[in-house]
């Protein structure tokens, strides 16, 4: 099996903080993999360093096809790695102002080229896949946590990414929508799908995840 | 009359020593109260002053709702045109279709109005009686019509036209008072009849060089008491004297509502290109770098911290000998270049105060910066100005009233032509108010139901 993700010697510093301190790192195509730490480890730097919303400070990230450096990547590396690359935030940011229909067509239409027509096609059969088909034209402020989320979820598996990450997926659960989503994340992993999943939830990884990552203080314990 | 040229803050001029002619026969001390040329009756009869004297014209509704003194002099109104016009425009009907100006509320801008209807020429209305003839030189206007006195004045002082012999009508000054102040009206008169017999007048028009041989013919109707027509030669009656407040309201309607076809047309498009310019800005100083971010900051704040008054007097007169713009579009850039300063601050604010986390999951997603900002930011940023946005289009719907200055007829400008010309704010000024509700109410009604309907689900 070849490798979808491969980090060398990644650093990031904010400021006089140095929040990744040379993460090094193999993720193997399929399955599910748990990134582990206490809060302020760095998981959340570290899914956003591989998503392209903030530049390393050394090191090389090799990712859906591109290698990321800290130079500015041209605009070309930065829709290919989008492209392979589908980013769950905590909060989910869906667009206050669009439908779940429209939160999902729009990178797919815009960015991509799809006809609207096919991009709402397949918006429908995510919205299905994740059962939330029947919140299609409501707004995001009428959804609750656990919709917003798989709105989320949907809207970043719209243009069908090899990779798609999840930053503390659970953080708002009650126990059996944590369970909802580890089956779910079971049914979305597969031979073209790996599924990063940052989380401090020990137990939901244990259950869930296919191998798991310590990271502490920035490196991989 | 003028200010001193060598002491800017004394007035001089043939009214300022008639006033001082009377005080002395008063045995008063004359003191000098500024008003507005248009507004001088409704200051003097409401006591800001006992008498309005500054080439005010004997007209039938003066007479009918003021109490005008006797006749002290008598001018010629004439037509001004360029020099090399002079062979072409000799009378009113040589001005078919072309751009006339004088001093509104005037006795001769009631025969524009006249001359409008019977030769279609177009009458341009202006605040001041200096502006017409430059404005005339700078080709804007064809030709200028105000008394002799004004027109020998300025081209005393402004070369490139030429003023026609023959008058278009005679007209008469004189001083304006109270209609309640009969008592004082009548030892006014003594006085000038006085100064008219012993030659005290006389010898004040020669010292400013306004004397001619009309003058004695009106002395000596005056003295003999013989009863004088306001205006003579004109050959019909040009004023509204005789018309009950009906009439003239019925007749004043049309043009109105006209000129609140204007002040709506103007403040649509001065908003829209405001709107635009505002987003432009605002962008730029969001996004762009240091150079453009400064630029842009210098422009927001040198528009917001000089008066309105001041942008549309630089923009159409002190622009004029460079750009020659016409009035409207004048006063549209006027008002968009001034609002877009204030637009682009409500953007800004709006811009900024939508979440980093919507950005960046557009960022994610693979939307380009400027994807981001026209399919996500700026959406977002619009619901949010939009209640700020509708309070700038009424403030601009009211301040579009400030484009007369540049002979813009619109609603207010219309108001005070017919207020001038019937002698009262009461009928004119509720009409007037009235038509800027029914223009701003529905707007703000609009603005509230699409504030609702955007905050609303889509479904």
């Amino acid at each position: 099996m070849s490798a979808v993700l491969t980090l060398r010697d990644v650093r990031l510093r904010r400021g006089a903080r140095q929040i990744l301190a040379g993460v090094s790192l193999e993720v193997a195509c399929g399955g599910i993999i748990a990134i582990m730490g206490p809060s302020g480890s760095g998981k959340t730097t570290l899914l956003r360093a591989i998503a392209g919303l903030e530049r390393i400070g050394a090191g090389t990230i090799h990712v859906a096809g591109v290698t990321l450096t800290p130079a500015r990547p041209p605009a070309a590396t930065l829709r290919a790695l989008h492209r392979g690359v589908g980013l769950v935030f905590q909060f989910h940011h869906l667009f206050e102002h669009l439908s779940v229909t429209m939160n999902i067509c729009l990178a797919p239409v815009h960015a991509y080229g799809v006809r609207p027509g096919d991009a709402e096609r397949r918006a429908r059969e995510l919205l299905t896949l994740l059962e939330v088909d029947h919140r299609a034209a409501a707004m995001p402020r009428e959804l609750s946590g656990g919709e917003a989320q798989r709105v989320a979820i949907a809207r970043a598996l719209a243009v069908d990414p090899p990779l798609l990450m999840l930053d503390e997926p659970t953080a708002s659960l009650d126990p059996a929508r944590r369970a909802a989503l580890g089956e779910l994340l079971q049914r979305l992993a597969g031979e073209n799908r790996t599924i990063l999943v940052a989380t401090h939830d020990e137990p939901f990884a244990q259950q869930w995840s296919t191998s798991m990552l310590r990271i502490e203080d920035g490196a991989i314990a | 009359m003028e200010a001193d040229p060598e002491q800017p803050d004394r007035l001089v001029g043939f009214d300022v020593e008639i006033a001082a002619l009377l005080a002395r026969g008063l045995g008063r001390t004359p003191r000098f109260v500024f008003v507005g040329y248009t507004s001088i009756d409704q200051s003097v009869a409401r006591g800001d002053a006992d008498i309005g004297l500054s080439g005010i014209e004997d007209t039938p509704s003066r007479r009918a709702s003021m109490a005008p003194t006797v006749p002290y002099y008598a001018f010629r109104e004439v037509l001004s045109v360029r020099t090399a016009d002079v062979s072409r425009f000799h009378t009113l009907a040589d001005l078919a279709g072309r751009r006339v100006g004088t001093l509104g509320g005037t006795i001769a801008y009631d025969i524009l109005l006249a001359g409008a209807r019977e030769h279609g020429l177009q009458p341009v209305s202006y605040d001041d009686d200096v502006h017409p003839y430059s404005d005339l030189v700078l080709g804007r206007l064809d030709a200028v019509l105000l008394d002799h006195v004004v027109a020998d004045r300025r081209r005393r002082i402004v070369s490139g036209f030429s003023i026609a012999p023959d008058a278009v009508a005679i007209g008469h000054y004189v001083g304006v008072l109270a209609p309640q102040n009969t008592a004082l009206r009548a030892a006014v008169d003594d006085i000038l009849r006085q100064s008219m017999r012993d030659g005290t007048l006389e010898r004040i028009f020669r010292r400013w060089q306004v004397w001619n041989d009309d003058q004695p013919a009106l002395f000596a109707r005056v003295l003999a008491g013989v009863p004088i027509e306001p205006v003579a030669g004109t050959g019909r009656r040009t004023s509204s004297a005789t018309d009950s407040a009906w009439g003239a309201t019925t007749r004043y309607l049309p043009s109105l509502v006209r000129a609140a076809g204007v002040t709506i047309l103007l403040s649509c498009l001065a908003m829209a290109l405001a709107v635009l310019l505002g987003c432009v800005i605002a962008s730029g100083r969001v996004y762009g770098g240091r150079l453009v971010r400064a630029l842009l900051t210098g422009y927001v704040e040198l528009v917001r911290g000089t008066p309105l008054l001041l942008q549309l007097f630089v923009l159409y007169y002190g622009l004029g000998e460079a750009v020659r713009l016409p009035a409207f579009l004048a006063a549209l850039l006027g008002l968009a270049l001034n609002y877009a300063a204030y637009e682009s601050e409500i953007y800004r604010g709006a811009l900024e105060a939508v979440p980093a986390g919507q950005l960046e999951a557009g960022r994610a997603l693979g939307l380009t910066e400027l994807q981001v900002l026209r399919l996500v930011r700026g959406p977002q940023a619009f619901r949010l100005a939009l209640a700020p946005m509708t309070n700038d289009f009424v403030a601009l719907l009211k301040d579009s009233s400030l484009v007369s200055v540049l002979t813009v007829v619109e609603l207010t400008k219309q108001t005070q032509i017919f207020a001038a010309n019937v002698g009262s704010w009461v009928v004119p000024g509720a009409l007037c108010a009235a038509l800027y509700l029914l223009m701003s109410i529905p707007l703000a009604s609009l603005a509230r139901r699409l504030e609702r309907r955007w905050k609303a689900p889509a479904s």
